[in-house]
């Protein structure tokens, strides 16, 4: 059967978006190869024409999530947006508006506002965000192809510390979700997929790891791990021991 | 020259008069790469060859790099 991730209609097999951040521009394309990914978040800036252009080391195929970091408000992330797509980016945007410089947190309230202002204009929003429960229903109303909860601060790879927030937003919201930021392991991201999240995006955990390359394929196995894992329904937990042999036939002395 | 009205790109004092085109071509930029702000406002890329850089103007030039 196939198994696929569906954002606003486009089909992905991968469910392991990667970051761009961080990364030496060599290392990017074999990142991406290794990580099995189809959609890449990058950033946009100010650039200039002597630098080596990063898209560039994006292996064909591959989709641009532009993200719209920098943003403070609503309107800035609208910008962003705009200035992505102009930039030839396509339609699909990581909605990421933030003011706190020391948690880098995101504001749910202008996340959701940015949310329905880019919908409108035509835009698939996925916004990265708190997860709270009431804000991802508003961000879902406004028009998100798929909500993306954070699990620990930006870059910190503290692991999965929002778990019991998340699944609240798998169990109601009826949109993907991509556990976004935070995750530091391998395991932490199999973790996620095992209690139903729809994918996972990383970035800081790869691009800081020793071996960079491989560090990208342990995070696709780790996935694709834990998606079987849901999918095969994970066995129940007793609190006392239950015989895996027969408890019967046993050899006489 | 002294009291003269620059424009300015990505922060840079600019003072010749071309056109966008004719600039992103000069410093080596793929246009289809990029997008463009003038004074705030994103500038079609239709319109760069028919858009010249305006003394006090603020031209940003923007495009992507890695991020998460």
């Amino acid at each position: 059967m196939e198994d696929k991730l569906i954002i606003a209609g486009h089909e992905f097999n991968s469910r392991f978006i990667l970051g761009s951040g961080k990364f030496d521009l060599d290392l990017i394309n074999a990142a991406v190869k290794n990580a099995g990914a189809e959609i890449i978040t990058l950033a946009v800036r100010r650039v200039n024409s002597f630098t080596g252009n990063i898209l560039d080391h994006i292996p064909e195929g591959v989709t641009l999530l532009p993200n719209t970091s920098g943003a403070r408000n609503a309107e800035e992330a609208v910008k962003i947006a705009k200035l992505a797509r102009e930039a030839g980016c396509g339609d699909f945007i990581k909605i990421e508006v933030i003011h706190d410089s020391k948690y880098l947190l995101p504001d749910n309230y202008e996340t959701a506002k940015a949310c329905e202002m880019l919908a409108k204009d035509g835009f698939i929003p996925m916004p990265y965000m708190y997860p709270d429960l009431y804000a991802a229903r508003d961000m879902k109303n406004a028009g998100a192809a798929a909500i993306m909860p954070l699990a620990a601060p930006i870059g910190s790879n503290q692991g999965l510390s929002t778990k019991q927030f998340i699944r609240i937003l798998i169990e109601e919201i009826d949109l993907p979700i991509i556990v976004d930021a935070g995750i530091g392991k391998p395991s932490q991201a199999c973790e996620a997929m095992e209690m139903g999240a729809s994918a996972i995006m990383a970035n800081t955990a790869i691009a800081t790891a020793g071996n960079i390359v491989q560090m990208a394929e342990a995070f696709k196995n780790a996935i694709i791990a834990g998606r079987l894992a849901y999918l095969a329904g994970t066995g129940r937990v007793l609190d006392k021991a239950s015989a895996s042999s027969p408890l019967t036939g046993f050899i006489a002395d | 020259m002294r009291g003269e009205k620059m424009a300015k790109i990505n922060g840079e004092d600019f003072n010749e008069k071309i056109t966008v085109g004719e600039y992103l071509k000069k410093a080596g930029y793929s246009a289809v790469r990029v997008a463009v702000m003038v004074n705030g406002e994103i500038l079609p890329k239709n319109d760069y060859d028919s858009t010249e850089i305006k003394p006090d103007d603020e031209v940003e030039i923007v495009g992507f790099v890695g991020g998460g």
